[in-house]
């Protein structure tokens, strides 16, 4: 057994350090976990989202206290108790919706990010890997809380994207049935929604988030230059107190101290959001209460789907259906489609570089044209940047074989 | 410097973003439509009539003009007042399809020419005359018959914007010029006005059949119940309800909503009811948004001189 000192002080350093090693805890987590110093603000972005995370649990906790569940309560416990009767409900619900589009935002950036800088590969596939799967989780989480306010875009795009499981062709209404709970989104609709939203959803992420970090530890977060240098040289360079040569620093309270100075300049970003622009994040068409009868003239996602919305829209629905599910695949296995060993930024990587910028392009134009009315040019242009995106898989194969070709060559 | 570079970079393809699914796409989306700033010259009306009835508006809408050019007797219009007491009463009884709106404040919040034009001919004021095959079927239809020479209805309206035009609250603009047609239930609001507090469950039952009754009587004169404005203000644009109540069929052609006839003024009043009801944060947002970002800005001042603390040396 252990060594537990008698005279320890409860709760003091040595009492604890004795029952769950806070000293090692301290030092894998903090002290000792060593970030390289090359660096940008870009590598905060995983911070940030952590903490709009925490934002988001905080004020859905809020809302939670006065929501009901129920399709026939649900647009009034919002629209009127939540947003005129609760003393700052309002300042709740636009913290909440302003976080779970911002979110997204910060996603993407630090999928660019990760892309750009060739961070799924040489050990961190995991890291991808979990990161995707929070991406998804996310995205269901994001659909189940748009269901809530029961106006008519919660309706009509739950109506839509249920519809999606009916699989084409293979008209699979009874998976369609199950999934609702009923022939048409209502009441049991709606509990089961928000069951998802507020209990089994966030549980996932919190785990997901966990294993994320996780992935992290042992490969050590990626650098500017894509450097593969040796972490235990460096570390104790640094720990030698020549922190200038060291090429690492610690996590915390170094590194945590660049995070805290990006986050409060994104938190400035996300307050103006909150008071003064949030129409972006809560769409009009969702102030009028859901109605079965009446289809709104424009069904749309919101702004974080449409490219993927966009993917499905311009095919026939069984092409559009295998399209959209390869994309998202692709996406997923991505350090596997990537076949070139080369971890660097993409300013160094030629061929990679117009591909990574190719795609960033039409990711936004597919953002663009998810929104706007499938008509005249719109449609063709949607096609066009569908079938590029889809082709966007077997470049990046070609060129990055063509890559490793390149340094066996040299 | 390279920092400031890559932030240039993600702030553009965010802007860019926003710009394309935001703006862009809205102006796509909804078609647009012109105000005429609460004016009422029956331009639109004409444009957008068919080529047989193009010729009878012209002329409805230049008789109009003629008589807003006529000096208006305010004591001798009284007396024409009284004959649409007989309908405007306060009786809160339906009359036709809806109640007749109380006229205490027409003169504040309904537009001169308007108001001419809707004593002259209502459906035609309205921009609904194709909905009757002649006036007389429009539920203040009779009125053009009481008022046959245009003194006597230049009379009426100077008695109107001269008597009937004391300062007006949100509340009583939104009372008058749409409860009739449409609810507001954040407000306590059913076509026939405010909701009392009954002590016993069957009067509020029987108070909630009359609201029914009234409500059927309304869609039988509209066609459908027009929908509670509660959150309207929020689930259309600005510029979207501004051109809708001026002239519905601007946006929705051969809507049964017939035109208010506000005036800017009026329109203003009725909108801050919307707002207060439909957006009551915005004076608490306008109030704690400078504070919040006050505190984040110094917190990342702070947070700023702690980085430089922490990093010095490590470059
Ligand atoms: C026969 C009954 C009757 C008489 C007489 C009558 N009204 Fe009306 N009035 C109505 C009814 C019914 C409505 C509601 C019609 C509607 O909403 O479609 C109405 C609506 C109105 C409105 C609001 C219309 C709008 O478009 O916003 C005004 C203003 C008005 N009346 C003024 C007058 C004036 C002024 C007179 C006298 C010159 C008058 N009314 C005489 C029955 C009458
Ligand atoms: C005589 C009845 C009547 C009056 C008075 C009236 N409305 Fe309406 N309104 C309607 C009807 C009917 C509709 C439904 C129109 C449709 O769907 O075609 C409607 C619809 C609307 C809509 C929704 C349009 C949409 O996008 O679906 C708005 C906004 C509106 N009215 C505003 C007003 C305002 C503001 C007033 C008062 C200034 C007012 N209305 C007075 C009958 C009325
Ligand atoms: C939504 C919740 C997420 C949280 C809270 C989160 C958090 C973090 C954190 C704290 C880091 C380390 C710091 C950094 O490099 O930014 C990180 C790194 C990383 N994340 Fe995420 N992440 C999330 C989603 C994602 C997604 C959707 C992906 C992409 C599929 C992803 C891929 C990565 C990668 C590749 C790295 C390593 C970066 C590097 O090595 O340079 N993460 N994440």
């Amino acid at each position: 057994m252990a060594h537990f000192d008698e005279n320890a002080k409860p709760f003091g350093n040595k009492w604890l350090d004795e029952r769950i090693g806070l000293n090692t805890l301290t030092r894998v987590l903090q002290t000792e976990y060593w970030i390289p110093k090359d660096i940008n603000f870009l590598w905060a972005m995983g911070m940030v989202l952590a903490a709009t995370f925490g934002v988001l649990l905080l004020s859905g906790i809020f809302l939670l206290m006065y929501y009901k569940p129920d399709a026939n309560l649900a647009f009034d416990s919002v629209n009127y108790t939540i947003m005129t009767e609760v003393g700052y409900g309002w300042l709740w619900r636009h913290v909440h919706g302003v976080g779970a589009s911002i979110v997204f935002l910060i996603i993407y950036i630090h999928m660019f990010t990760g892309i750009y800088y060739g961070s799924y590969k040489r050990g961190r596939e995991l890291i991808w890997l979990s990161g995707m799967a929070l991406f998804v989780a996310f995205s269901a989480e994001a659909f189940s809380g748009y269901m809530l306010p029961w106006g008519q875009m919660s309706y009509w795009a739950g109506m839509v994207i249920t519809n999606l499981f009916s699989l084409g062709s293979i008209e699979a209404y009874g998976l369609v049935e199950w999934i609702r709970g009923d022939y048409v989104p209502g009441d049991a609709y709606l509990t089961r929604f928000f069951m998802l939203h507020v209990l089994l959803i966030p549980l996932v992420i919190i785990g997901l988030i966990v294993l994320h970090f996780g992935t992290l530890r042992l490969p050590h977060v990626n650098n500017q230059e894509g450097e593969d240098f040796d972490y235990k040289e460096a570390a104790d360079l640094y720990k030698a107190g020549k922190v200038k040569e060291s090429k690492v620093i610690p996590f915390s309270p170094v590194f945590l101290s660049k995070d805290i100075f990006v986050m409060g300049v994104y938190f400035i970003l996300f307050f103006y959001l909150v008071f003064y622009n949030f129409e972006f994040a809560m769409d009009p068409v969702n102030f009028d209460p859901a109605d079965g009868l009446k289809t709104p003239a424009h069904i749309y996602p919101e702004w974080y789907f449409l490219w993927s919305y966009e993917i499905l829209r311009p095919f026939n629905k069984d092409i559009g259906l295998i399209a959209f599910g390869v994309a998202q695949a692709a996406l997923f296995f991505l350090p596997f489609i990537d076949r070139s060993p080369v971890v660097a930024p993409a300013h160094k990587r030629k061929l990679f570089n117009i591909w990574f910028w190719a795609l960033v392009v039409i990711m936004i134009a597919l953002t663009a044209l998810g929104k706007l009315p499938p008509e005249g040019i719109y449609n063709d242009l949607g096609l066009f940047f569908a079938v590029a995106f889809l082709c966007m898989g077997p470049l990046l194969v070609w060129i990055t074989i063509k890559e490793k070709n390149e340094m066996k060559g040299a | 410097m390279r920092e400031l570079k890559i932030l240039a970079v993600v702030t553009f393809f965010s802007v860019l973003i926003y710009i394309l699914v935001e703006p862009f796409a809205h102006s796509q989306m909804h078609k647009h439509v012109e105000g005429h700033n609460f004016t009422y010259t029956g331009e639109a009306d004409i444009a957008e009539a068919s080529d047989e009835k193009k010729a009878v508006k012209e002329k409805f809408w230049s008789e109009v003009k003629t008589i807003a050019s006529l000096k208006g007797d305010a004591t001798a219009g009284e007396a024409g007042f009284g004959m649409c007491m007989g309908c405007h009463n306060g009786a809160n009884m339906n009359m036709g399809g809806a109640i007749p709106p109380n006229l205490d404040h027409a003169g504040a919040i309904y537009d001169k020419n308007y108001l001419i034009a809707l004593i002259k001919d209502p459906a035609m004021a309205s921009n609904v005359d194709h909905k009757y095959a002649d006036t007389m079927m429009h539920p203040m239809g009779s009125v053009s018959s009481m008022f046959t020479d245009d003194q006597s209805i230049a009379d009426v309206v100077a008695y109107l914007l001269e008597k009937k035009a004391g300062e007006v609250t949100p509340k009583e603009a939104y009372k008058e010029a749409c409860v009739r047609c449409h609810a507001m239930r954040y407000a306590n609001l059913t076509q026939l006005g405010e909701t009392p507090k009954f002590k016993h469950e069957k009067d509020a039952l029987a108070h909630k059949i009359k609201v029914i009754d009234e409500q059927d009587a309304v869609k039988a004169y509209m066609g459908k119940l027009p929908p509670d404005l509660s959150m309207i203000i929020r689930a259309r644009s600005e510029s979207f309800l501004e051109t809708f109540v001026e002239n519905p069929q601007s946006q929705f052609p051969g809507t049964s909503m017939p035109r208010v006839g506000l005036s800017a003024e009026g329109y203003e009043k009725v909108k801050a009811y919307l707002t207060e009801i439909g957006d009551p944060s915005k004076p608490e947002r306008e109030r704690l948004g400078p504070w919040v970002l006050g505190f984040f800005i110094i917190f990342s001042i702070l947070a700023f001189l702690w980085k430089k603390e922490k990093w010095r040396g490590h470059h």
